[in-house]
């Protein structure tokens, strides 16, 4: 799954093969695929939205301007407002660092670097209650100091930090080593030090992985369940984020309320895939204009790229 | 690649210790906890509490649903990834953007919405009560879910390696009078096995640790229907966390078993490449 992004940019140029199926395995490929997108994907999506409306506008507002509803729009935005950055400062440091040089023990900072997505949520929850629950290895130091991290904010914080961890990180590695460091090692001989390379090189070049590794971080962020349902404690209007309200609501019975706050979660959903599609886009477009660049001026394409972004 | 030796762009100390700091801080630290805890149990106690009756309900439970929704996804995440890469569509790019809802898609909203889509009354659910068969609240209700999440594994891991494969290689099969199924089945599928098994590998890992979207349609019927994590959780909440910290550390033994599997998947891959 490493690289969405890059992995994609080549797809746009695929000529058409001389053989091929005949015109009704054609259309039979294509219906059973889409069936099975169909009953997997799409039923479950316009379930979403027609529970979500069943009702009528006016209950579908009430449900979503209900006070436990806005504690939990609250407490989510706070959250991914916290995990997010975090994990975009250690995405921008650890693609660097895999990108841009070889040493001893690589490849398996690249494997822990990626731990976090073959730990179950549960997991990554309970580990936490371990460190930092009432009998964890910490946990008489804070009660003795006062301090709550288990069925609080900030065990809501840490797991939800473990679990998007790798996001933004592997999305950068992708890109970066695709892109390769001619660029860079052109800026260093004219003289730009490290923090003028990444400010002005390399982050502008990686910008559309940059951004999808942000989306799809925080709409993981926001939508993370299993690990942060079990460090939160379920305390309404306090430790309550916006999936662990959707189960609150529907093991109510409250159907258009629980589908309400879905529908909020599944647009951040759809959002995140159009921002993805958009980077593909570009991500091509822009291989495309270097192609064609490297062409025009009859040099390697490195070198025409080098010295367009070195001019003012 | 020019940077064959340590490389000369600066940073590498504060990128190295900055990553290294916090891998060791928010990953390692917590799992070795967890990895302690486990071991401080004693063989014959942890023995115990991960065999027992329950437990391996669950295991078997988690591992038959997470097998057969993974399968399910081999040979379904093979066809879409031809159908988006081969042939041209109106809609083609929707359908190609969807194939990643899963992973953007919080697992408690595809859970609610699963369960209600599969349930007596919900709309594919009632159509299959007719002919007898009950999803919501069965093991196949799992299934269903596990297949829902591990949708994208096989499809993006084979669209790129069939996007690279040659058409000429298809030509002079067909040329030399290999008919398409022929040409599909000697020809295309090999190259593609890799890919496919790296799929339903990452697949499988991923479902096995699943919890917000099986919770609801399971029905959490301890030894019937109750996955591997739920157990966990039960376990957690009625304070036993001992027992659930054994069970997690098979759990875990399992992920990085697969994640070896996948790793080993990868070179084979990349070898058949070559």
């Amino acid at each position: 799954m490493s690289g969405i992004v890059t992995q994609r940019a080549k797809s746009a140029q695929r000529r058409d093969t001389q053989v091929g199926e005949s015109a009704f395995v054609r259309v039979l490929l294509i219906a059973i695929a889409l069936g099975f997108l169909g009953i997997f994907l799409v039923a479950p999506i316009a379930t979403i939205f027609s529970a979500a409306f069943s009702k009528g506008v006016e209950p579908y507002w009430t449900a979503l301007t209900q006070d436990d509803t806005v504690s939990a729009i609250w407490l989510t935005l706070l959250t991914a407002g916290i995990s997010v950055p975090l994990n975009v400062v250690f995405g921008v440091a650890a693609a660097w660092l895999i990108s841009k040089y070889d040493f001893w023990g690589k490849s398996v900072l690249v494997t822990v670097v990626d731990l976090p997505f073959s730990v179950s949520p549960v997991i990554s929850g309970l580990i936490f209650v371990l460190l930092f629950g009432a009998r964890g290895w910490f946990g008489p130091f804070l009660s003795e100091h006062d301090v709550k991290i288990i069925f609080a904010v900030p065990g809501i914080v840490m797991a939800t930090t473990f679990v998007t961890f790798p996001l933004v990180a592997r999305e950068l590695i992708a890109v970066m080593q695709a892109q390769g460091s001619d660029e860079e090692e052109a800026a260093l001989t004219l003289g730009a030090s490290g923090l003028q390379i990444l400010l002005r090189i390399t982050l502008p070049k990686v910008r559309w992985g940059l951004l999808y590794g942000v989306i799809l971080c925080n709409a993981r962020a926001m939508g993370e369940f299993g690990a942060v349902s079990v460090v939160s404690g379920h305390i309404r209007g306090l430790t309550n984020t916006l999936p662990l309200q959707v189960e609150i609501l529907y093991n109510e019975y409250n159907f258009v309320g629980a589908f309400a706050v879905s529908s909020l979660l599944c647009a951040l959903a759809l959002v995140t895939l159009c921002v993805k599609k958009v980077a593909e886009w570009s991500v091509s477009s822009r291989q495309a204009k270097r192609d064609a660049s490297a062409r025009a001026l009859a040099v390697p394409a490195s070198t025409a790229v080098n010295l367009e972004g070195m001019l003012p | 690649m020019r940077l064959k030796t340590r490389g000369v762009l600066p940073g590498f100390g504060l990128s190295l210790g900055y990553t290294v700091f916090y891998v060791g801080l928010l990953v390692l630290l917590p799992l070795s906890a967890m990895i302690i805890k486990a071991s401080s149990l004693g063989p014959s106690e942890f023995w115990s509490k991960v065999t027992d009756d329950r437990a391996l309900a669950a295991y078997k439970l988690s591992f038959g649903s997470a097998f057969a929704g993974s399968l399910l996804n081999a040979v379904f995440g093979v066809l879409v990834a031809w159908v988006l890469v081969r042939y041209r569509f109106p809609g083609r790019s929707i359908v190609d953007a969807l194939v990643d809802l899963p992973f953007a898609l919080p697992t408690a909203v595809a859970g609610i919405a699963l369960t209600t889509v599969y349930a007596e009354h919900g709309i594919i659910g009632e159509q299959l009560a007719k002919i007898g068969v009950k999803v919501a609240f069965t093991p196949l209700g799992v299934t269903m879910a596990l297949t829902f999440i591990g949708i994208p594994f096989v499809v993006r891991t084979v669209q790129p390696v069939l996007e690279e494969i040659d058409p000429d290689v298809e030509e002079a099969a067909a040329v030399l009078g290999a008919s398409r199924f022929q040409t599909f089945r000697r020809v295309i599928f090999p190259a593609l096995l890799p890919a496919t098994l790296t799929g339903f590998a990452l697949a499988f890992a991923r479902s096995l640790g699943e919890y917000g979207s099986v919770v609801f349609i399971s029905g959490n019927m301890p030894m019937r229907t109750e996955i591997t994590p739920l157990l966990i959780v039960t376990k957690l909440e009625q304070y036993d966390y001992a027992g659930a910290t054994a069970i997690a550390a098979v759990m875990l033994l399992a992920s990085f078993g697969m994640l070896l599997l996948v790793n080993l998947l990868e070179r084979w891959a990349r070898r058949a490449e070559a």
